[in-house]
Order: structure tokens, then sequence, then C-alpha cells
């Protein structure tokens, strides 16, 4: 019988594994990106899996709008990093310390 | 155990190993490919929920558009991926240690019985001819009005934004300048140079052009 506290677990340890490569892939922007986006995806099955268990479909609206979100949020990214390799010829995140942050 | 159980737990195991494959794969092209994978798992999990707009979406928005997008950058850009993945092992038992921790103490607190997740009891599936399209539609366009227009000038916003961005001006473009044409003045284009008449030459000109 599966129950709510499958799929959260399920959503944490993917949570937990993106985190992981955020951790791991702290020079590459591409996989750090990826990233970003699996994070989102794991926030994305909780919001279905509470969704299911509470019989609300705000739930699902509320997935609509981060991938609506997400995806203008990752073409703004890749947009950004094309230009930044073409002004900079690398896209490892030590060489950009132009800002001075 | 039921049929949706074993799918459950072979769909898990499938989205848990491509995506460790996304953050470990040494090249970024496989990294994006097992994201593919990742994400076609999990809109089988969304199935399994009884949303079927949002797993589908998922797969045609983020599988059809942004990671073809992701592909296209990938394959674009020259890098040295070798100098990128430097001190990625160095760092593995530390980052390693505490994603367990983290998967650890959440799996703790929503397993525990204390939360009470494990209440919830499942709900009976839906009548087949129930549409969640349907439902997510009446929704979206009454209730949540206002935030669909928002989402829509969101992804106005980021057209316009990626195409500021990446846009060059090209060298060889013969398009008008009017802002340039207008603050033109007449002394940056004829130059009236005084000179003294001087004789015509006949005896030159004639031996210049010889009789036919």
């Amino acid at each position: 019988m599966l129950t709510l506290t499958h799929f959260l677990v399920l959503a944490a340890i993917l949570f937990a594994i993106s985190v992981l490569g955020i951790f791991l892939n702290r020079k590459n922007i591409i996989v750090l990106l990826m990233s970003i986006e699996l994070m989102l995806l794991a926030v994305n099955c909780n919001f279905i899996a509470f969704s299911h268990y509470l019989s609300d479909t705000a739930g699902q609206i509320f997935v609509f709008f981060i991938l609506t979100v997400a995806a203008a949020e990752s073409a703004i990214g890749l947009a950004i990093l094309v230009v930044l390799f073409r002004n900079l010829r690398t896209i490892n995140v030590e060489d950009l310390g132009s800002l001075k942050g | 155990m039921s049929f949706t159980t074993v799918v459950f737990y072979i769909l898990s195991a499938i989205l848990l190993l491509a995506a460790f494959r996304v953050i470990t794969a040494k090249n970024p092209v496989h990294a994006a490919l097992f994201l593919v994978l990742s994400f076609f798992t999990a809109s089988g999990l969304w199935m399994l929920l009884e949303s079927e707009f949002l797993a589908i979406s998922l797969v045609l928005v983020y599988v059809g558009a942004v990671m073809v997008l992701f592909l296209f950058v990938v394959m674009m850009l020259d890098i040295d991926i070798e100098k990128l993945r430097e001190g990625f092992w160095k760092n593995f038992p530390l980052a390693g240690t505490i994603a367990i921790i983290m998967a650890g103490e959440m799996a703790l607190i929503l397993g525990s019985p204390e939360a009470g997740l494990h209440t919830y009891p499942a709900r009976a599936p839906l009548s087949a001819d129930f549409s969640n399209v349907r439902e997510l539609g009446v929704l979206m366009y009454t209730r949540y009005m206002y935030a669909t227009e928002l989402a829509s000038v969101v992804l106005l916003l980021a057209i316009v934004a990626a195409i500021a961005l990446t846009q060059r001006q090209r060298k060889d473009s013969k398009a008008m300048n009017v802002s340039e044409q207008v603050a033109v003045r007449a002394v940056d284009r004829v130059r009236i140079v005084k000179m003294a008449a001087a004789p015509v030459d006949t005896a030159a000109t004639d031996e210049d052009q010889p009789q036919a």
C-alpha cells in the first residue's frame, strides 16, 4: 500500500542528491543548473503527492506555476551562460570574479 | 505488494539512479541525457498520483524544450571538462556525508509515527471519465486567473531577456540608423574648397584627347 510517506521520502532523497550535486560540481555552471532543475523536480513531487493525498487540486496549480518559472529561469540562465562563454571563453565558476563580490 | 507499489519502487529506483548519474557523469551531454531520463521517470510517478496533465506537460515542456536547450548549449560550448572536475572526488566524502545526513533526517521525520503522514488514507481511484485537465483548467481560468496572467508575463519576459542577451549586431548589416541620419550636419558631408583659378592649358588637353 502506497502512503504519502513513500513519495515524501523519495523526494527527500532526490533533493539530497541534488544538494550533493551542487557540492561536487562547484566549478561547472551547466551541472549546477541541472542540479537546480532536479531540486525543483523534488519539490514538485512533494506538491503533487500532497495534492493527491489531500484531494486538493491547488497543489497541482502550484506545480504548473513552478514549471513555468523554472522554464523561464533556465532559459535566461543558459542565455547568460552563452554570453559569459562568448566573452570569457570559460564557464569555470572560479574565473567569474569580475564583480568582486 | 500491489501492482502500483511495484511500479512505484521500480520507477523510484530508476529516478534515483538517473539523478545520481546526472551529478557524477563526466560528460555534460551524458548528464543532460540522464536528466531527461529522470524527468521522464518522474512523470511516470506523477501519472501514478493521477495528475495526468502535469505528467504530460513535464515531458512536453522539460524533455521537449528545456532539455533540448540544455543539449544545444552544452554542445555549443567548447569546454575543458577535466579542468572543471578538479576537486570533484576531494569534496566527495564531506559532501556525501552531508547529503546522507540530510536525507536520513528528512526520512526520520517524515517516516516517524508522530508525524502522522501514514494516516492519510489512500484515495480511491478516480473514475475513468474524470478529466484532470478539465479540473485544472477550470481552476486556472477562474480562481487563479491573475496568477496565470502573471505566468504568461514571466514567459514573455524570458523570451525578451534571452533574445536581448544573446543577440549580436551583425557587422554586414545594411540597416539604417535613423538617429545618426537625423543628426548629420551639412558641414560633415560637404567640404567647400577655395582655390585660385588657373588658366587652362589647351595644348595639354589636346594631347590628352587625340583626334579620332
